[in-house]
Order: structure tokens, then sequence, then C-alpha cells
């Protein structure tokens, strides 16, 4: 390892080849990533990153192409290999274990044989001295994905890998948690370290990336230095052509407009010891407003999501309302019949039935609401009616597949998360609620969603948007309210609220002390 | 005195093979493999254990083949859902209804012969201490191998990296398999464990409990073993508890039926696995923990796609 010179590349990749089928979801890729450099992968969701970082990390074995470390032919047949090699890897899938606890996944990849005990230590360490704040304790189910995806990037750096492989790190972390990653990037570099950075936020591919190579349909359409592109550039070389900005048209008279979803008091009890729990949370969405919820992760949003869309009933059945009838005690059916729709956080295992089949998927979810249209007479599902207006969903929604009527869990994650929001439009329903909707998703699908959310709240539905993304809030949103360690505060309509306004808010700021409190963490 | 150590004594000769037997298949969940094959490799175990005492005429060869048989079966059931993922509980079946099979024909001449017993553990002053010293000095050699493999097991999982690594494994193959974790390697050992104590499982019922070959003498023992490790939410000691309850119960119940308690004898041995399933359900009330060790990849097939 030491017998090259500065310079030479840590890492080559010649032709590179992965077929699916019929699909070639990589085709003949070439990546040179020198050392000490921060090296960005662009593309749009079915792009071919994810399938390429996979045959880089030994979980999928490429059908042709070859890969250089160091100067070396090497095989990477196992994702073993390629820590040996020392690779390591932040999933954007979290590769984590529910039911052992965080300092238990950390010492699960870590070959050295050290207690865990001592793991706990150190990890809570590494996690404060990278402003990643970790209880090693704590059970990874009980976690928020903001803070599984601290775990998976502690545990990343623990191994003290050569070259990381970052996929879509940032997108659940809070600007300041973003911001202090970009510093332990910049120190890994400094420290000689390569890292290759998958990310639709082009901003910060601008700000710490040294060089991009651009995917486009599985094959690589260009080479860059980001810090010499704009965001739009970077955009265009990825999709191809411009993308379209979102238009969010203001509204008249909102105030007189009809409340579609009055929550009234809600309160929750902590579900497990580590959850929020919710403290009088009361919001009005009116017909035609989208109304969104910022907060850092893990400060109730997910508890209270699972409130709104019944997950989890509520004692007092007059605490949510829906288009005026009291739906606390209705399960999420019940409320999708009083004309709901609901998008979840989690895309496989939540928002969807990863082992079955997207027409399966939308069934599961509409069997209820649209049970003259997909279920005939006997309680027979008419087959063909749920198989075209799956394939309709993946026409307005633009879903990559590799087969006609995929399972759900053969997509990518934008790709899936296109064809929920994508479901529950379909309905037309006049009560939206959606957390973190393009978590994951190109620039391109992202505005597709923004927009759409918009487009069925200006045609007289209520649309609830809960999100970690400020800027995406700040795009689509008519009034921004923060959640806080389980409070709600007021809504701020979107002409007086400023980032400021919002960070403090987000970092438990009381409204109206503002000023007072300006030093955040 | 004498009639209560009696009952204790046997009821750890009830509960032992349970013990053995649910242990084992304990760690073969835990890794998230479902293998319904217990009774069946219990019952080639008792067989195998059976004819290799007779022929031989040592009991300790005895065991070392029921071992042996239990194992090699189980790897049957390995290279079927491991190596060629086919569906592990239909396999499972199978293996129950290979086995009984098998062993039915196996056994044809060894029908009425006169087995060997494994002696009973005779420390010259210890084992004659009264009360004490037959429980603790002079009980058959495999009840003191059941508790040391419900602790060795104990540690194994809970203390141990490897141990970890198997329960990680049990929660998500997928992800076990991203972090270079040799998923089905550690589930091959894990089954074939599995199989080796129910084979030990089986050799005690035809070496110790009832030293000779009876077809079908497994009686069902390896389905009470799979359902203790349910209902003890996956945690070694409370298949221990469940196991001696079971026993326990089972044993009060026939002494019950000899006094001639005014009780249905069917009512009466319907007890010992109400009274399992009342107690280790109570004792898993609490959700969490449960949720903390029920094996989430349980049952699944393994496939890392490629």
């Amino acid at each position: 390892m030491s017998a090259n010179h500065d310079g030479t590349n840590l890492l080559e990749v010649r032709g590179l080849t992965k077929i699916f089928g019929a699909l070639t979801a990589c085709d003949h890729i070439d990546l040179n990533i020198a050392k000490g450099e921060i090296h960005a992968l662009l593309g749009e969701n079915g792009a071919g990153k994810s399938t390429l970082v996979k045959m880089l990390f030994g979980s999928l074995e490429p059908n042709s192409g070859e890969i250089f470390w160091n100067g070396q032919a090497v095989r990477i047949t196992s994702p073993g290999v390629a820590k040996k090699l020392g690779i390591g890897m932040v999933f954007q899938h979290f590769s984590l274990f529910e039911a052992l606890t965080a300092a238990e996944n950390i010492a699960l990849s870590l070959d050295d044989g050290s207690p865990i005990s001592s793991i706990a230590a150190k990890a809570r360490a590494l996690s404060y001295s990278y402003g990643l704040p970790l209880d090693p304790e704590s059970l990874v189910g009980d976690l928020s994905v903001g803070e599984r995806q601290r775990i998976e990037i502690i545990r990343c750096l623990l191994q003290t890998p050569q070259l990381i492989i970052l996929d879509e790190p940032t997108s659940v972390l809070t600007p300041q948690e973003a911001d202090k990653l970009f510093e332990t990037l910049e120190r890994l570099r400094a420290e000689g370290k390569s890292i290759l950075y998958i990310s639709h936020r082009l901003e910060e591919v601008k700000r710490i990336c040294d060089r991009a190579t651009v995917l486009r349909h599985g094959k690589v359409v260009g080479h860059c230095n980001p810090r010499e592109e704009t965001a739009a550039s970077l955009a265009r070389m990825m999709v191809g052509n411009e993308v379209k900005a979102v238009v969010r048209a203001p509204v008249d008279g909102i105030e007189t407009a009809q409340p579609l979803l009055e929550i009234r008091s809600l309160n929750r009890k902590p579900a497990t010891p580590f959850s929020i729990p919710l403290k009088n949370v009361s919001l009005n969405v009116r017909a035609g407003e989208v109304i969104g919820i910022a907060g850092v992760a893990g400060n109730g949003q997910g508890e209270f999501f699972e409130s709104v869309s019944g997950e989890v009933l509520q004692q007092d059945s007059a605490s949510v309302r829906i288009r005026g009838k009291d739906a606390g005690g209705l399960t999420i059916t019940g409320r999708r019949l009083l004309g709901a729709a609901f998008v979840p956080e989690e895309r496989l295992g939540h928002g969807a039935a990863p082992r079955m089949k997207l027409s399966e998927n939308l069934l599961l979810s509409r069997h209820a609401t649209d049970g003259k249209a997909f279920v005939g007479s006997g309680g027979m599902v008419k087959g063909a009616a749920v198989y075209a207006a799956a394939q309709r969903i993946i026409e307005v929604m633009d879903v990559r597949k590799s087969a006609p009527d995929p399972e759900a869990a053969a997509l990518s994650g934008g790709n899936l998360q296109k064809f929920i929001v994508g479901r529950e439009l379909d309905r037309r329903p006049s009560v939206m609620v959606v957390n973190q909707p393009t978590w994951g998703v190109d620039a391109g699908a992202a505005a597709h969603i923004r927009q759409a959310l918009i487009e069925l709240s200006r045609s007289g539905s209520a649309v609830l948007v809960i999100s970690q993304d400020l800027d995406e809030l700040f795009e689509i949103s008519d009034a921004i309210a923060v959640m806080h360690n389980g409070e709600l505060s007021k809504p701020m309509p979107i002409a007086d609220a400023t980032f400021e306004k919002v960070g403090l808010l987000m970092g438990g700021a009381e409204p109206g002390h503002a000023e007072h409190t300006l030093e955040t963490a | 005195m004498d009639i209560t150590v009696n009952i204790l004594l046997t009821i750890a000769t009830a509960a032992t093979p349970l013990l053995i037997a649910a242990i084992g298949e304990l760690v073969v969940e835990r890794s998230g493999v479902l293998n319904l094959g217990v009774e069946g490799m219990m019952i080639m175990g008792a067989v195998g254990g059976f004819g290799a005492g007779y022929l031989t005429g040592s009991p300790w060869l005895g065991l070392l083949a029921a071992i042996i048989m239990g194992a090699l079966f189980s790897l049957l059931f390995a290279v079927m859902t491991l190596s060629l993922a086919t569906n592990q509980v239909a396999t499972g079946l199978s293996l129950t209804l290979l086995g009984l099979g098998l062993s039915g024909m196996m056994g044809t001449s060894f029908v009425g012969q006169p087995g060997v017993r494994l002696p009973n553990l005779d420390i010259p002053g210890l084992s004659s201490i009264p009360v004490v010293g037959k429980l603790l000095f002079g009980q058959d050699p495999v009840f003191y191998i059941s508790i040391a493999l419900t602790a060795a097991v104990m540690w194994f999982l809970f203390k141990t990296r490897t141990g970890l690594t198997l329960r990680s494994i049990g929660d998500s193959h997928t992800s076990a398999h991203a972090l270079g974790i040799k998923v089905i390697r550690y589930r091959y050992l894990a089954v074939i464990f599995g199989g080796a104590c129910a084979g030990l499982a089986g050799g005690h019922l035809s070496l110790v409990y009832t030293p000779q070959w009876v077809e079908n003498m497994s009686a069902g023992r390896g389905w009470i073993a799979l359902a203790l490790v349910v209902f003890a939410s996956w945690r070694p000691w409370r298949v221990l508890a469940g196991a001696y309850i079971f026993g326990a119960v089972w044993i009060g119940q026939l002494h019950a039926q000899a006094f001639g308690i005014p009780v249905p004898s069917q009512v009466l041995s319907s007890l010992p696995y109400l009274a399992t399933v009342v107690v280790l359900v109570l004792i898993s009330r609490n959700k969490r923990l449960t949720m903390m060790n029920t094996p989430a990849s349980l049952g699944q097939p393994f496939v890392p796609d490629r």
C-alpha cells in the first residue's frame, strides 16, 4: 500500500457493468478516486449509483469490468473483502439491527474483538467529537431515521477505512449536523482518506467535493469540478435537461377556508422509554394550503405522524378531526375512508411491503377506499384493474424499474418514494399527510413530488408535510410550524418565516424570546 | 422424604430431553432459521443411540452415536434450506415425517431387545448424603450436560462476540450480509448444533429414560421443545424454567392419576401443556423485552443478491 506516490489513484474502476434481466444498471462505468479527495457521484434515481457502490462494496458482483485498488487488480467478492481492503460504507437503506443496541450494532462491524463496553465508550466519545450525539445503550428499534444514520456514520468511522462511501448522508441531518459532518469529512480528507460522496443536494456537493462523476441511465455522462459549476448546471448534467423550479402560487382568502384536518390538544404518552411524548399539539390545516412541520429528527414528528395517520389510536377521539368528523378513534382505513391519505417516512416496511409487487402494494393501501374499482363481487380482486392503476401511477410519477410490475424492494429508494406518493395522490385525497416526502429522492423527482403536493392543495385539499429538509419546506409551505421535544409551535406564515427564525425554534427557543438564545449547539 | 426425592428425580429426568432439544432449537432460531424437524432429529438420535449402545455394549458410544445421528440428520435440513433456499416450514415438517419413518425402519430388529443404560453419577461420599446427595451428585450424566449446556448457551449468546453475531443474523440477515458476516456459514453451524442437541435428547430417551427401543418413542417431545422456545421468547433461562414446569406438572398429574383423583384423565394429561403456556406467557409480558429477543428474520430464506 505504501509503494504508491501521492496523486496516484486509490481506486480505479474500468468498464464495470452490471445487468439485471433486461436492464443494464451500470454500463461500462469508469471511475477514478484519488487519495485524499472527496469525489461526488451524481445522478438521478435509477442512474446506477447505488448499483455501482454496491459492486464497490462487494454486495453485488459485476458482470464484467475491473477494479484496481492501489494499482492492484482486485475482486471484491463480499463486503468482508471490501472491509479488509479498507473500504467503508454508510448505507442509504440502513443496515442496522433493530433489536440490538447502538453499541452492539457498532461492535458487529468491528473485527478487533474489543469488548462491547469499550466500544460503547469509544462510540460515545467519537460521536460527540463529530457532533453526532449518540447514546450507545439505546435500542436501534426506538431511534428515528436521523439517529440511525448517526450510528451508521460512527460505525463506518470507527473502522478507519481508506475509502469511505457515503450514500445520501445528510438527507436526514439538520443543517448544523450536516455542517459538523462536513467538518469531519474535511478532517478525514486532510488525513489522506478518500471519500465517495453520493448526494442529491447539489449545494453541498459544490461546497465540499473536489471532483464529480455524473451518471445517467447507467452510463458516465461527464466529469467536472463541482466548484466551477452551478447547482443548475449540475442538475442539467444529471437530468439531461433543465429541472423545472417548483411554483407555488399564492392563495387568497385562506383565513376563511374550511379546516379539513384539525388537531386539537393531542397528547400522547411515550410508547417506549426512548420515544417522545406529545404535549398538547394543536393545528388546523385548511382546504387549499400546505402546512410544513420542521424539526430536528427525533423530536416527536414520528409519534405525531403515527397519531394523525391512525397507526396509533387516540383516547380522545376529538383530538384528530378529518373533514369535520372525529377521527381519533378510527383506524388508518377508517381515516382513509374519510378522505385522508398518508405517506409514512419509512418506505420499506411501512410505506410498502418490500416483497410484494407494486400492484399488490397499491391494493393493500387502497382496497377499502377504492373498493368498487379494485374488488369485485364476492371479494375477488380485479387484478387487471389494479395492474392498470399501478401502471398509470408509474407513468404519471415517472417511476424507473427493471420489470413491468416489480417487487417494491427491487426499486431504488427514490423511485419507490415516487410510487408511494403517487399511489396516494392518484386518489385525489382531501387531506394528505406526508412524512419526509423527498428523503433520498433526486432533484428532478423531488421537484415533481413537491409540485404535485402544491397542486393537490390548490385543487382544494389540505396538505400537511413533515420534513427535516428546510429548503423543501420553504419551497412548498404556506406556513411552517416547528416541532421540538413533542411540542408544536404556532404556524408561521411563509412571508414572515426565515431560516433563522425556524432554526431557532428547532433548537428549542421559545417564540418571541428568540433573540436571547442565539448560541445554538 | 424419599418419595419427594424420587419425585424430584423423575421430574429432572422428564425435563432433561425437553431442555436439551429446546436449547439446541433456541440457538437455531436465534440465527433466524426455523427447524420444525426437532421431533425427527430426536427420534433419529434415539434409534442411533440405542443401536450403537446395543451393538457395542457401551452406553457412552451410544450417546455419541445419538449426537452424530442428530447432527447428520440436521445437515440434510441445512443443505435444503440454506444452500437450496427451500421453505423452512415445509422442509422441517418433512424432516420430522422422514425421521419418524426412517427410525421405525432402522429399529425393527431392536424392538424388544434389552438396551444399555447410562449409569448414574456416583461420587463416593457425596452421592450418599441424604436428600441433596442424590439430587446433586447422583443423577444421570445427561442431566448435568443439560444444565451446563444451558449455562454455556446463555454465556455464548449474550457475552461473546460470536453470540452477538449470531443474534444479529437472526435479527436481519440482509444487514448482516452487508456487514460482511457469513450468514450461511453461521446458520449451517447453528442448525448442526441444534441437530446434535436434538440427537442428544433422543439418546437420553433410549439410553437413560427408558433404555429400550420403541417406535415413536419421542412421543411429541420434539414439538413440546419447539413450543417451549417460542413461549420462552428465545431466552435460555426461560426455556429451562419451561422445561421443568412441564416436567413437574407432567409427573404430578401422573401421580394424581395413580391416586385416582376424580378428574377425567384427559384433563389431567392436558395440564402440563396448559401450565407451561400460562406460566411462560405470564413471564414474557414485557413487550419490549419480547421485541428485543424475537429473531425478526425467523423462517425467511436468505438468498444474497448477486
